[in-house]
């Protein structure tokens, strides 16, 4: 009888060319997503050292981090992200590499197209020089971020030399309460086990939580698995993936299907198979969160009031939290529900599918954003984008005050023109408040969407369970 | 890539936890296609005092660490992205070496492919190295092959996976490494299903 296995052992497993002695193993890489801000450096070395693309036929390209969401007939105004396109659009011309041009409806944030065009299936690896490749582990996929000689390495041989990570459970069991979305999860999970709690290991997410969960929940939630430190996250596949899957341009049809869903249903942790660590909590204990500092691992429950830096016993996290105070402008003691905001972004590839637009405009319609109040909703991709503006939410976006864009990163982390003033604070759907993320001097609090829409209507942050 | 073997000069302190990637280099310096030249953005928005001028206070504004090769910082060095920028402007700043408590994984990956150390020591051995870091005039001296790290009264040894040892010692670039076991990766490719996706032929955009 053969070893129990987890899910993380059995993709790594069946994608190890060969194994180092000294312990690392090369990896093949199922797909390559590629983008305009990681890849230049990468294809220039590539072509000094005269090497060509392996497998262009497992690469994709997109443009999102730098490209504008409002105006684009104008063109790209920045003359250094215009720079930074057309070198991708010429460096996929020469290599034959597929690449979704900002005018293809298909384009978009690159970890929102690949599970929309049926690329991401499970039982891939997938690789991005981006960190929230982990997003793709919602179709039990090995997902993971990588630098830039990375990318070239991987153009290069469609591998990846990589020492394996350890393995982590995180089991979540039970009911969420109403009114907990599953962002509120992953930002739950993030405070519980720290901004390094998963550091050195790939996390599968367990329990009764995820299994009941959409697929555009489970990658908002794999999508964050890095703010906990973690190489990956990962949910095993199931008929709510396969579901999602078919029929999609990319995903398997025919005899193929059959085939392909038949192996993937293979893929799950084996009942007896031992994870590296293990973490266990009750759906019935996490709440609506927001972050008050400037990682976020600094989140408390909406209910609550910012926490005093004294309160924290390491010297390093007391001193983090005073800096973070002083950074966000806030007070300890005062309650979260006190907190005024200037700006609400709804966006990025943590929460831009079409899920979370509806969730937002659940909480928004009939009522109008607050006197004040700038609100932008940018759309994961084209496709987000076309179904949102049939289903009617452009519009009641719109009638609430909110401004519509087109897809891309944006406000995310503020690389095209969607930047946080100084000293403006905003209820922001993404994945990081660092310093500066969305704007020098810009202070940010992650949400979930219907929490940022709701502060959006209110100006400050409010409960949307109490929400009417 | 250069060998490394020996590290020696001195030190910068930086005590504090999780410096994130967005604090190494702000995101509008990412939008360059060179790979040279970030040095400059290094710490961008701590080198600034709020008036937007260099704060003379910051450490490496200092002039008595203009010389620093080995920057020793707190716990989850690197968080973040998997921007490569970041090691790149560390590098072209001067440093050699980096000596924390922990490291984010994506971000020690990366110095290992841009040939700056990220070395593991212990809270006490970091926070010795911080004390001793406040004298500009006290240096340290890395040696790679003997994993050893020394400094006034410290003498520490630190982990490192053997296969990167062997690449940074002899200066190795990984893509040959990988290339001389092209017929494994072939082989490897011929069993893979039919059914893995792949972008060709391209479906039409129906």
């Amino acid at each position: 009888m053969s070893t129990p296995r987890t899910l993380f052992e059995k993709l790594w497993d069946d994608h190890v060319v060969l194994s180092d002695t000294d312990g690392t193993d090369l990896l093949f890489v199922d797909l390559h997503l590629i983008h305009e801000v990681t890849s230049p450096q990468a294809f220039e070395a590539l072509q000094i050292a005269g090497r060509p693309v392996h497998r262009p036929d497992l690469t994709l390209a997109t443009i999102d981090h730098g490209v504008p969401t409002a105006n684009r007939e104008l063109g790209i105004l920045d003359p250094l992200s215009k720079k930074q396109i057309d070198t991708l659009i010429s460096n996929c011309e020469r290599t034959g590499v597929a690449l979704f041009d900002i005018n293809d409806p298909r384009s978009g944030i690159v970890h929102v197209i690949g599970p929309e065009q049926g690329l991401t299936q499970p039982g891939t690896t997938i690789v991005c020089g981006d960190s929230h490749t982990a997003t793709h582990g919602a179709f039990g996929s090995l997902a993971f971020g990588i630098g830039t000689s990375q990318v070239e390495h991987v153009l290069a041989t469609q591998t990846l030399p990589q020492p394996k990570p350890k393995s982590m459970s995180v089991t979540v069991d039970g009911n969420l309460p109403p009114g907990v979305t599953p962002k509120d999860v992953i930002l739950g999970i993030i405070a519980r086990i720290g901004f390094n709690g998963g550091g050195g290991h790939v996390i599968e997410y367990r329990g009764s939580v995820f299994e009941q969960m959409s697929m555009e929940g489970r990658m908002t939630v794999c999508n964050m698995s890095i703010e906990a430190g973690a190489r990956a996250g990962m949910i095993a596949a199931d008929e709510a993936t396969f579901e999602y899957l078919k029929g999609r341009p990319y995903a398997p049809t025919g005899i193929e299907w059959d085939e392909a869903t038949a192996y993937w249903k293979t893929l799950t942790t084996d009942p007896d198979a031992r994870f590296d660590t293990e973490f266990r909590f009750d759906a019935a204990d996490f709440a609506p969160y927001v972050s008050w500092g400037t990682n976020p691992s600094q989140t408390i429950p909406v209910t609550d009031v910012v926490p005093d830096p004294s309160s924290f016993s390491d010297p390093l996290d007391r001193d983090a939290a005073e800096r973070a105070l002083a950074y966000m402008d806030l007070d300890a003691g005062i309650p979260v529900t006190d907190i005024s905001i200037d700006v609400v972004f709804i966006g990025s590839c943590t929460n831009a599918r079409i899920e979370d637009l509806r969730a937002a405009v659940a909480v928004i319609e009939g009522k109008q954003i607050a006197d004040g109040v700038e609100a932008l909703v940018v759309p994961g991709s084209g496709l987000v984008k076309l179904q949102a503006e049939e289903e009617g939410l452009d519009q009641a976006f719109l009638d609430a005050g909110f401004e519509w864009r087109d897809a891309g990163c944006s406000m995310c982390l503020a690389m095209n023109p969607d930047v946080l003033q100084p000293g403006q604070r905003c209820a922001s759907t993404s994945n990081r408040n660092f310093e500066g993320r969305q704007g020098r001097d810009g202070r940010t609090h992650l949400v979930s969407p219907a929490m940022a829409a709701a502060a959006a209507v209110a100006g400050h942050f409010v409960d949307v369970r109490e929400w009417s | 890539m250069e060998p490394i073997t020996v590290i020696s000069g001195q030190m910068a302190p930086l005590p504090r936890a999780n410096v994130d990637t967005d604090q190494i280099i702000p995101a509008q310096f990412l939008k360059r296609v060179e790979r040279s030249g970030f040095g400059p953005f290094l710490f961008w928005e701590w080198i600034h005092d709020a008036e937007g001028e260099l704060d003379p206070e910051f450490v490496i504004n200092r002039p008595e660490y203009s010389e620093a090769v080995v920057l020793i910082s707190g716990p989850n060095f690197g968080s973040g992205s998997s921007r490569e920028h970041a090691p790149w402007a560390i590098e072209d700043r001067g440093f050699r070496a980096i000596i924390a408590p922990s490291f984010a994984d994506i971000f020690r990956g990366n110095c290992h492919n841009v040939g700056v150390l990220p070395i593991v020591l212990t809270d006490e051995e970091v926070a010795r190295l911080t004390e001793l870091a406040e004298n500009p005039n006290n240096e340290v001296t890395i040696d790679l092959a003997a994993q050893s790290v020394v400094s006034g009264d410290l003498r520490s040894t630190f982990a490192i996976d053997p296969g990167v040892k062997h690449r940074l010692l002899n200066g190795l670039d990984p893509i040959a490494l990988t290339l001389e076991h092209a017929d494994e990766i072939e082989a490897f490719e011929a069993t893979r299903p039919g059914w893995k996706s792949s972008l060709l032929p391209a479906p039409s955009t129906e």
